[in-house]
C-alpha cells in the first residue's frame, strides 16, 4: 500500500491543515509511503489464531456510575475561548 | 422472536415487495419506495456517557459541561455503565441480539459543536445487533420490520445562528449526552410504514424508560433514507434527509422525496446519492451536498476505550427486569380483559395511556372503563389540548365516578355531566355528585308519581302506545324531563310498562 501525492493533499484537507504543495508534499509523500511500508512488514508476521490486544496490561474497560460529579462551571469552560458572550462560544457563523 | 407465516415479513428481504395500496403510481406506472431508518434516541440518564455532567434539558449556557465534554487535552472519557444497561435493556425491547463484546470508535468530523472533533461512537462492533419488531398499520396489516444494529454514541453540542452578527454561538451542554442510533433494514415500503415504526420504537423505549420520546426536545429524531424502483428491480440510488423531528414530517419527507424522484426518473435522469434536508415549512426537501462533499469520517477504534465486555448474566438479569412491553400488554387487554384489538391497541400506544386505563378498569369493567378513557377523557383531553398526564381528571377520581354508575347512585347520562363538572373543576364525583343532587331517583314512589301524572296528562299517546309499544321511548323521555334526568331508567321502564300494560 502506498499513497500519491493526491491523498496526500486529501488527507492534509480533512484534518483541516493547509494544504502541502511542492517539495513539502513530496517529502510528506516519502515519509507517508516509508511509514506504510514498515507497517507492511508486520503483515509477514501470521497473525492466525492470536486475538487481537487491546491492551499491554489485563485489564478491563473502567465504568462510572450514574451520577452527576461534575459542570457548574462554565466561566471557565469558555476562559480559553477566542471569543465569548454570556458563557456561550461564540463562533464565525456556521450554517451547514 | 416472533413470525407468523401468515405475516407479510420485509425482514431484511430488500426484494421482498411491497402490497400494490403502498406503490406511487408514476407516468410509467407503479413505483416502489424502498425507506431505511436511522434513529437517534437520547438515552435518560442522570449524567452523560463519558462525564459526570449533567444531562438535564435546558440549563445556562455551559453549565452542564465538563472538561472531558469540552474536549480539552489530556481529559480521558469513563463509560457510564447505566447508558450500557439501557441500551441492553432496549435491544432486548426490539428482540435484538446482544453483543457481549463491542468496541467504541472515533468518527472524526469538524464542527463547533463538536469540541473533541471526533465524535466517540461504534461502527464495527455495536453493542447491540439484528433485531425485529412488529408494526401495525392503520387498516389493521402488520409488518414485522427488521433492525440491523443500535449502537452508543455521543450527542453534540447545540450552535445558535445569529443572523445580525454572522456569528455562531455554541452551548455544549448537550455534548456528550449518550443517544442510541437504531438503525432498521431497508423494510419500510411507505410513508404509512415508515410512520407507524418511529412511533412504535417511541413506544417501545417509553415503556422501558430508555428515552422520553420527547420529539420535541429531539430526544427522538431520524435520518430517512430514501430510494425508489419498479417493483421488482434492484435498488435505487438513495438519499439520505437529516435531522427529521416529528412523525408527521419524516411522513412528509418521505412523500416529497419519493415523487422528487420518480419525476426525475421518469424525465430519463439518474439521482444523485445527495444529503437533503427537509423543511417543514415548504414540506419540501434540498440539497445539503452531494456525493463528492460526502463526509470522510475515517473511523477509527477509541485508544481512549478498552472494548466493552458484558457478562451474559448480567443481560440474563436485565431481561428479567424489563417491564411489559406494548405488544405484551395489548394481548393481555384483549384476552385477559376482553378489550377490542383496536381499542387495547390504542390504550397502549403510549405508556402513560395503559397506566391510567389499568387503575381505572382495576376492580372495574374493564370496557366501560375504555369507554370512558376514549370517549370522553381523550375528547375533553384534544379539546383542551392537554397529554393525559396533565388530565384534570386522575385516573382514581375517574374510578370513583364509575363506581357511582355501579352502584346505581347516578344513571350514566348523569355521569357524562359530572364528568363535565371534574373535568372543569377537577373535583372529586361523590362530592360533586352530593352539592349538586343529581343522585338518582330510585324511590319507585316518587317515580310512580311523576308517571300517573304524565299519563294523564297525555291520553293520545296512551292509546298510540298500545298499537306501537316502541312508542313508550317518548314516555321515559318525558319522565326522565321532569325528574332532571335524575330517575333510574330500568325502574321507569318497568313501572311505565306496567302502569301502561305492555309486555316486559
Amino acid at each position: 500500500m502506498s499513497v500519491d501525492e493526491h491523498t496526500v493533499q486529501y488527507i492534509a484537507k480533512l484534518a483541516r491543515i493547509e494544504k502541502p504543495v511542492g517539495d513539502e508534499l513530496k517529502g510528506l509523500v516519502d515519509d507517508l509511503n516509508n511509514i506504510l511500508a514498515w507497517v507492511e512488514q508486520l503483515e509477514e508476521l501470521s497473525t492466525e489464531n492470536v486475538e487481537p490486544m487491546t491492551s499491554v496490561v489485563d485489564a478491563s474497560l473502567r465504568v462510572r456510575a450514574d451520577i452527576v460529579t461534575d459542570g457548574g462551571y462554565p466561566e471557565d469552560i469558555v476562559e480559553n475561548a477566542r471569543d465569548a458572550r454570556d458563557n456561550f462560544f461564540v463562533v464565525p457563523q456556521v450554517v451547514e | 422472536m416472533r413470525a407468523s407465516p401468515m405475516r407479510p415479513k420485509n425482514g431484511g428481504d430488500v426484494n421482498a415487495q411491497a402490497k400494490s395500496s403502498k406503490l406511487i403510481s408514476g407516468a410509467t406506472g407503479e413505483w416502489e419506495v424502498v425507506i431505511g431508518l436511522e434513529v437517534h434516541a437520547r438515552i435518560m440518564s442522570q449524567s452523560k456517557l463519558f462525564s459526570g455532567a449533567s444531562t438535564a434539558y435546558g440549563g445556562d449556557p455551559n453549565a452542564h459541561v465538563s472538561l472531558v465534554d469540552a474536549g480539552m487535552p489530556g481529559m480521558l472519557p469513563v463509560i457510564n455503565e447505566y447508558c450500557v444497561e439501557q441500551a441492553i435493556r432496549t435491544g432486548l425491547g426490539l428482540n435484538a441480539k446482544i453483543n457481549t463484546y463491542s468496541v467504541f470508535d472515533r468518527k472524526n468530523y469538524f464542527y463547533p459543536d463538536l469540541p473533541q472533533g471526533y465524535q466517540i461512537s461504534q461502527y464495527q462492533y455495536p453493542i447491540v445487533g439484528e433485531g425485529e419488531i412488529d408494526v401495525e398499520l392503520e387498516d389493521g396489516e402488520v409488518v414485522t420490520i427488521g433492525i440491523e444494529r443500535l449502537h452508543l454514541e455521543q450527542d453534540a453540542g447545540k450552535s445558535i445562528h445569529e443572523e445580525r452578527s454572522k456569528k455562531s454561538l455554541v452551548d455544549l451542554n448537550r455534548s456528550g449526552v449518550a443517544l442510541m442510533e437504531i438503525v432498521s433494514k431497508p423494510d419500510l415500503r411507505s410513508a404509512e410504514e415508515a410512520g407507524a415504526y418511529i412511533s412504535k420504537i417511541r413506544t417501545i423505549v417509553q415503556y422501558l424508560e430508555t428515552c422520553d420520546g420527547n420529539m420535541d426536545e429531539g430526544s427522538l429524531k431520524a435520518d430517512v433514507n430514501v430510494s425508489v424502483r419498479k417493483p421488482g428491480e434492484p435498488l435505487g440510488t438513495r438519499c439520505e434527509i437529516k435531522n427529521v423531528n416529528s412523525v408527521r414530517f419524516i411522513m412528509q419527507a418521505i412523500e416529497y422525496e419519493a415523487n422528487r424522484q420518480i419525476d426525475l426518473l421518469e424525465r430519463g435522469e439518474e439521482i444523485e446519492q445527495q444529503t437533503r434536508r427537509f423543511n417543514s415549512e415548504t414540506g419540501k426537501t434540498t440539497k445539503m451536498r452531494g456525493k463528492e462533499d460526502a463526509h470522510d469520517y475515517r473511523y477509527f477504534p477509541d485508544p481512549d476505550l478498552l472494548p466493552l465486555e458484558i457478562e451474559e448474566s448480567r443481560i440474563e438479569e436485565i431481561r428479567q427486569s424489563l417491564p411489559e412491553l406494548p405488544d405484551a400488554k395489548k394481548r393481555r387487554f384483549m384476552t385477559e380483559l376482553g378489550l377490542s384489538d383496536y381499542d387495547a391497541g390504542v390504550l397502549t400506544a403510549d405508556k402513560p395511556s395503559a397506566e391510567y386505563f389499568e387503575t381505572v378498569a382495576q376492580g372495574r369493567d374493564p370496557k366501560l372503563a375504555a369507554n370512558w378513557i376514549m370517549g370522553d377523557l381523550f375528547g375533553a383531553l384534544n379539546k383542551a389540548d392537554l397529554e393525559i398526564e396533565a388530565s384534570p381528571v386522575k385516573a382514581d377520581q375517574l374510578g370513583a365516578l364509575l363506581d357511582l354508575i355501579g352502584d346505581q347512585t347516578i344513571s350514566g347520562k348523569i355521569a357524562k355531566q359530572v364528568f363535565q363538572i371534574m373535568f372543569e373543576t377537577g373535583g372529586d364525583p361523590v362530592k360533586i355528585v352530593e352539592d349538586q343532587g343529581l343522585k338518582q331517583v330510585t324511590d319507585t314512589g316518587a317515580i310512580e308519581a311523576e308517571i300517573d301524572k304524565i299519563i294523564a296528562a297525555n291520553p293520545d299517546q296512551v292509546a298510540q302506545v298500545k298499537e306501537k309499544p316502541k312508542a313508550i321511548g317518548w314516555f321515559v323521555g318525558q319522565v326522565m324531563q321532569a325528574t332532571g334526568g335524575k330517575a333510574n331508567p330500568q325502574a321507569v321502564n318497568q313501572i311505565l310498562k306496567e302502569k301502561l300494560g305492555l309486555d316486559g
